[in-house]
């Protein structure tokens, strides 16, 4: 069995886009984010309006109704899947083809959180989380959403500066992969880091100790081409 | 091809189209510094995503190495969601949605309707014959305090003399409107995916007291306070409690019973339809909410002209639900040839 809560979509090109779900602890934090935001403003807005008397108090209802009824609906439809919470966790709420989340759906989503919130501090919510494969609370399964993680660029700074190598045993596309992958992520894992794996492929490759890491980029270069 | 050449041959259309991804969709989001996308481009985008597509495929195939097919399904995920998304502008929409999807919704899912009301109106009558014999029963739902309350609000002696609100106090009146009638509604409608259980309480409770108080104080003599201040909103807050119920009891019955579908299928399915309910039955609230504030609550309004235009709210809200309904339902059906 394959250990991955990757979800793959086929898209009408043929073409499998995948993402990864968002586990409970970020979304707790994104939302713990987004209660901050929210109580920020309202402070703002109760010292402001809690001088002008009873019309003052008729406004800021208003208010508190719209922001927690609707401040995660205006966020996620008009800025792509994210509040501000889940922008700086660095995820978003998407529909469960992937697709930008539209209006009914954030809506419905948003308003059974309700029900997620019963009976005391999301304990439904978190239960159905826990027990559904992509992490769906009971406003996600009806809604048909999914929060996932947004990939952001990973810049990996070209390839290291090693003389491109041929190696001298078989590899198979798995190996080749793997040592691109080592070449690649050069400046991104620490050098202990980078002999420990490359001391792995020792006893195979015709170098001593310290030029094994080079050896290995070496070979990794002259895969890329 | 080696990696290297195919990244080079085709880097230029990448960064085109991650170009084209980073501009954003609204107008009022466009950052200043940067440098527009050309008309020629765009028009050529579904062709470039082609490409890639392709791209990504073979860069799979050929075991790219991951930071490349990342690179790729990034702009292909990017590009499906631009190419594929909904318009979530509200343009004409919001016309098209009190024309035609709101009653289509209404009238398609008459059934749940039918019940809520059930559910609402028969407590209510029946609370309602009860207070009215028995000038006790009124305290078997409502505590002392609150039948005080109620009864010197309505009190026609006090009405006489008191002057008129506020207008500081409607502004009041219709944001705590809104914020409690509206909130209830969203909850009723919440509640129904704990299979409708929580909806039910909802429909049975309000049916109980607002029975209680209307049968309590009938009894009472006061009809020409009561009757004249909650027929106007009435007609909206009723209807639209009804409504956001039978939206509840729809997820909740969703469940309970999918029929052809698997639970899940069937619930999101439901909670399509009746999420068009419930935004139209908060809608429906907001406005009563404003007649409650600014029109209910003018004591200096003669009481046959209160009567009146409550009368006639009353029939253009069951005229709209009745009529747009059915109206609504048969367009549809023509126009998506029953495929839907």
């Amino acid at each position: 069995m394959k250990i991955s809560t990757q979800i793959s979509v086929e898209t009408p090109e043929s073409i499998d886009l995948y993402a990864e779900p968002a586990g409970i602890v970020i979304r707790c934090l994104a939302w713990l984010l987004d209660q901050f935001v929210i109580a920020g403003v309202q402070l703002v807005c109760f010292i402001l309006l809690s001088l002008t008397g009873a019309a003052g108090w008729g406004i800021l209802l208003i208010i508190w109704f719209s922001f927690s009824w609707f401040y995660s609906v205006l966020f996620e439809v008009l800025s792509e899947g994210q509040t501000p919470g889940k922008k700086w966790m660095g995820i978003a709420v998407v529909n469960d083809d992937l697709t930008s989340i539209g209006w009914g759906t954030s809506i419905v989503r948003n308003f059974i959180r309700f029900a997620d919130a019963m009976p005391i501090a999301y304990f439904a919510g978190i239960i159905t989380m826990a027990n559904t494969k992509h992490f769906q609370r009971l406003g996600d399964l009806a809604a048909g959403s999914l929060v996932i993680y947004r990939q952001t660029e990973n810049s990996l700074g070209g390839l290291p500066d090693a003389r491109p190598q041929v190696a001298n045993f078989p590899m198979g596309r798995e190996d080749q992969l793997a040592v691109i992958g080592f070449a690649q992520r050069h400046n991104q894992l620490s050098a202990e880091r980078q002999q420990e794996l490359a001391n792995i492929m020792g006893p195979l490759l015709p170098v001593d100790e310290q030029h094994r890491v080079d050896y290995l980029r070496g070979i990794g270069r002259g895969l890329v081409g | 091809m080696r990696q290297q050449d195919f990244e080079l041959q085709y880097t230029a259309l990448w960064l085109d189209l991650e170009a084209w991804l980073s501009t954003s969709r609204w107008r009022w989001r466009k950052k200043k510094e940067q440098e527009p996308v050309s008309e020629e481009f765009i028009a050529r985008v579904p062709e470039a995503y082609r490409l890639v597509c392709h791209h990504l495929a073979l860069a799979k195939k050929r075991r790219y190495s991951p930071h490349l097919v990342d690179r790729l399904n990034r702009i292909v995920v990017g590009c499906h969601n631009r190419l594929y998304a909904g318009n979530p502008r509200f343009r004409y929409q919001w016309l098209r949605f009190f024309i035609i999807d709101f009653p289509r919704a209404l009238h398609d899912n008459s059934l749940y309707v039918k019940w809520a009301t059930i559910l609402f109106l028969i407590p209510g009558i029946m609370l309602g014959v009860l207070c009215y014999f028995n000038p006790e029963m009124i305290y078997s739902v409502m505590s002392w305090d609150q039948v005080r309350e109620m009864e010197s609000m309505y009190d026609p002696s006090r009405r006489i003399l008191g002057r008129e609100r506020e207008a500081d106090t409607d502004l009041f009146m219709f944001g705590f409107y809104i914020y409690n009638n509206i909130g209830i509604a969203f909850r009723e409608f919440a509640g129904g995916i704990l299979l409708g259980v929580y909806t039910v309480f909802v429909l049975l409770f309000n049916g109980v007291i607002l029975g209680a108080v209307t049968g309590h104080l009938t009894q009472l003599g006061y009809y020409e306070t009561f009757y004249p201040f909650v027929i106007g909103h009435g007609s909206f807050e009723l209807t639209a409690i009804v409504l956001a119920g039978a939206a509840g009891l729809k997820l909740g019955v969703s469940i309970i019973s999918p029929g052809h579908f698997t639970r899940l299928g069937s619930l999101r399915e439901a909670s399509r339809e009746a999420v068009k309910i419930v935004i139209g039955a908060g809608v429906m609230l907001l406005i009563a909410a404003f007649i409650e504030a600014f029109w209910s609550s003018k004591a200096s309004t003669p009481v046959w002209v209160k009567l009146s235009v409550g009368a006639v709210l009353w029939a253009l809200v069951l005229g709209y639900i009745k009529y747009m309904g059915r109206r609504a339902s048969m367009m549809y059906a023509r126009v998506t040839d029953g495929s839907e």
